[in-house]
């Protein structure tokens, strides 16, 4: 009766050790799931932040107006057009 | 003596004392067992209450706002975080040091920031809406009292471009004008709230429970193109500071398909700093506004004409007079040409030519004409403050409003309506409905006019851009294109305003198998030329060319460069 006291007061401790560890182990992982959902949404943020940027860069007006003053480039006169017709529709003109 | 039997160590104890210590016990147990049902049971709630509340915490999630890109995913509306510095006033403290340094971080002067603090206690903002990295450097000052949380702001990239259409949000992320509005259901998100539990030091160590999972707002894509539009507002702006107008709107559609991919109207605000607002500005005026179209109006009382066999585009009609007088009033041409055919009524936009096509057709029809091209009712747009126009009912009608409104006269419809009305030339006869989303697949149209009849009236509306017309200026190269000049008196306190008037134009392209609608109003231009071909006919003609190439439709006309007649050329208009 002693001896199968004594292994369940063993078996008792060591699951005892057990669940303290696997607590301790859930907490660690739900830290770090936790930052890195932090990361993400930081990366989320940067990336509508980055998109702002692309667009704010990439205004048509802007790109035009570099067009036009800096590179000095212009929409060519009609008389300098040149449109060649696919073969398919070239045909039926 | 016999001490075994001493009386002290063999007392006879009464039986009460044992009964009543008994008693006390059981007593206590009761008292013990009461406390705890009280404890357990009736008070449960609450002292569980108290005892999450020192570890467990409900967190809000929050959710973004959708995004709103054009039909090519490019972003027009973006919501990024933002930081609010509040403080709580008796709890700041700071030195000279700290205030100058804050004070210059938040771009206000010292005076400024003991101002704010002394206006109010509690709660107090000191700026709203600052870059996360300012909000960052001013968290590094350490100041007492001085807090911040974190709101969204929405950026519009394209500005003044797209203004109107998008419309704003308020500072509470709600959408207050435009597609914002229109769509704030679909673009908003659920911010959500989740139950963890924290320990001492304010980590997060266990979630408990979900309460509320967040639900960012859903992406919208239009159906605009950022490109088009681009080169509309410009086209759009150019005619409108060169003829010194007031406003003015342009609309393009793509005819197939009934998707607005570009609506610009001026003047216009920037949506990211709008301090200096008003309403005129705001205005969606192609969608909010209706007025008098004018000639714009001609080819659907010719089409229901034909259509009803009543004439055909070589019939001649008796316009030689230049005037047509019904009861007390007069109408009259800008010009007199003699006797024309009903294409040339078109052509050379004659009033007189369509008061007289419309006096033959009973005022019902001619009312059924213009309800099933969608005037008189909201265009199916589901815009804030869509303009239905106005079409009065056909029993109230005179003769003589009859035969003024085949020319667009004592009837208003807005400039959206106007330029999706003409779908019924360019889709064979097809009304298309509306969309400002991006479709994946071509909506089923609505019969109004049979193909035959609608292919003859694009044939008539090529006459209006060719020499001789009253829009040459509309001519793009390589590409044919039918469209209609309007010319119209502004309505003012109840009758027509002296030198006021209304330039539009509505045309398509390629007239062989329209791709494209446009349609351009310019709103009291105020140099000598204001009819609709010197003012708006040019800006259709710059959009068209650019639109057609972006969208690659190939040429239907032979690519000769164009000779444009020297200005002031073009035949003048009466409406």
């Amino acid at each position: 009766m002693a001896r199968i006291n004594l292994i369940l007061l063993a078996l008792l401790v060591i699951c005892a050790l057990g669940l303290v560890t696997s607590q301790d182990k859930t907490r660690r992982l739900f830290a770090e799931l936790e930052s890195e959902q932090d990361l993400a949404k930081q990366l989320d943020i940067e990336w509508g932040q980055l998109q702002l940027e692309q667009s704010t860069w990439a205004r048509h007006a802007r790109i035009e107006r570099i067009a036009r003053e800096r590179l000095h480039m212009s929409v060519p006169d009609a008389n300098r057009i040149q449109i060649v017709m696919p073969a398919a529709a070239g045909a039926g003109q | 003596m016999n001490y075994a039997a001493s009386p002290v160590l063999a007392p006879q104890l009464p039986l009460w004392r044992s009964r009543l210590l008994l008693a006390l016990i059981a007593g206590g147990f009761l008292v013990l067992a009461g406390r705890d049902v009280y404890l357990q049971g009736l008070n449960h709630d609450f002292l569980q209450q108290q005892g999450d509340s020192r570890y467990s915490r409900v967190i809000q999630i929050s959710a973004t706002r959708g995004e709103i890109t054009d039909r090519n995913g490019e972003p027009l509306a973006i919501s990024t975080p933002v930081k609010s510095v509040w403080a709580i006033p008796e709890e700041v403290h700071f030195s000279p040091q700290q205030r100058s340094k804050l004070a210059a971080l938040l771009e206000m002067s010292p005076a400024e920031i003991d101002k704010r603090l002394s206006e109010a206690t509690g709660f107090v903002y000191l700026k709203r809406q600052i870059p996360p990295e300012l909000a960052e450097r001013v968290r590094a000052l350490h100041i007492p009292g001085l807090f911040q949380n974190r709101e969204y702001r929405r950026y519009y990239p394209d500005g003044d471009v797209m203004a109107q259409v998008l419309g704003f949000t308020g500072a509470d992320d709600e959408g207050q004008d435009g597609i914002e509005l229109a769509y704030q259901s679909t673009l908003a998100g659920k911010s959500g709230s989740r139950r963890v539990i924290k320990d001492r030091l304010g980590q997060i160590v266990e979630d408990t429970e979900s309460i509320r999972p967040a639900q960012d707002g859903s992406n919208l894509e239009l159906s605009l193109d950022a490109r088009l539009q681009n080169l509309a507002f410009s086209q759009l702006k150019l005619a409108v500071d060169s003829s010194k107008a007031k406003a003015g709107s342009m609309v393009v559609l793509d005819a197939k398909t009934g998707e607005v991919l570009a609506l610009a109207n001026l003047p216009s605000y920037n949506p990211n700093n709008r301090s200096d607002l008003s309403g005129g500005h705001l205005r969606n005026r192609a969608i909010t506004d209706s007025y008098e179209p004018g000639s714009t109006l001609k080819p659907f009382t010719v089409a229901l004409a034909i259509e009803r066999g009543e004439v055909t585009p070589d019939t001649m009609m008796a316009t030689a007079g230049g005037t047509l007088t019904i009861g007390p009033a007069t109408i009259h041409d800008a010009h007199r040409f003699g006797d024309m055919t009903v294409a040339q009524v078109i052509q050379r936009s004659s009033n007189v030519g369509a008061a007289k096509i419309a006096l033959g057709l009973p005022a019902e029809a001619m009312w059924d004409m213009f309800e099933s091209v969608g005037f008189g009712n909201p265009p199916p747009l589901n815009f804030p403050g869509e303009a239905s126009g106005k079409v009065r009912p056909y029993k109230t009608w005179r003769p003589i409003e009859q035969a003024t409104m085949a020319y667009g006269n004592g009837i208003s419809v807005s400039l959206m309506q106007l330029a999706r009305a003409y779908t019924i030339f360019a889709d064979d006869g097809e009304l298309m409905p509306l969309s400002l989303l991006r479709l994946d697949a071509p909506p089923i149209g609505k019969r109004v006019i049979s193909a035959a009849t609608a292919r003859k009236m694009r044939a008539m509306l090529e006459l209006v851009v060719q020499p001789g017309g009253t829009a040459p200026k509309a001519r793009v190269m390589g590409y044919r294109v039918a469209g209609k000049t309007g010319t119209a008196r502004k309505e003012e306190n109840g009758g027509y305003a002296a030198h006021k008037y209304i330039a539009s134009f509505v045309g398509m392209a390629p007239a062989s198998n329209p791709r494209l609608i446009i349609a351009v109003m310019v709103d009291e231009p105020s140099v000598e030329d204001y009819y609709g071909g010197a003012v708006a006919a040019p800006a259709f003609s710059a959009v068209m060319a650019g639109a057609l190439r972006m969208l690659g439709v190939p040429p239907d006309a032979p690519l000769t460069p164009l000779v444009l007649p020297p200005a002031g050329s073009e035949i003048e208009e009466g409406t």
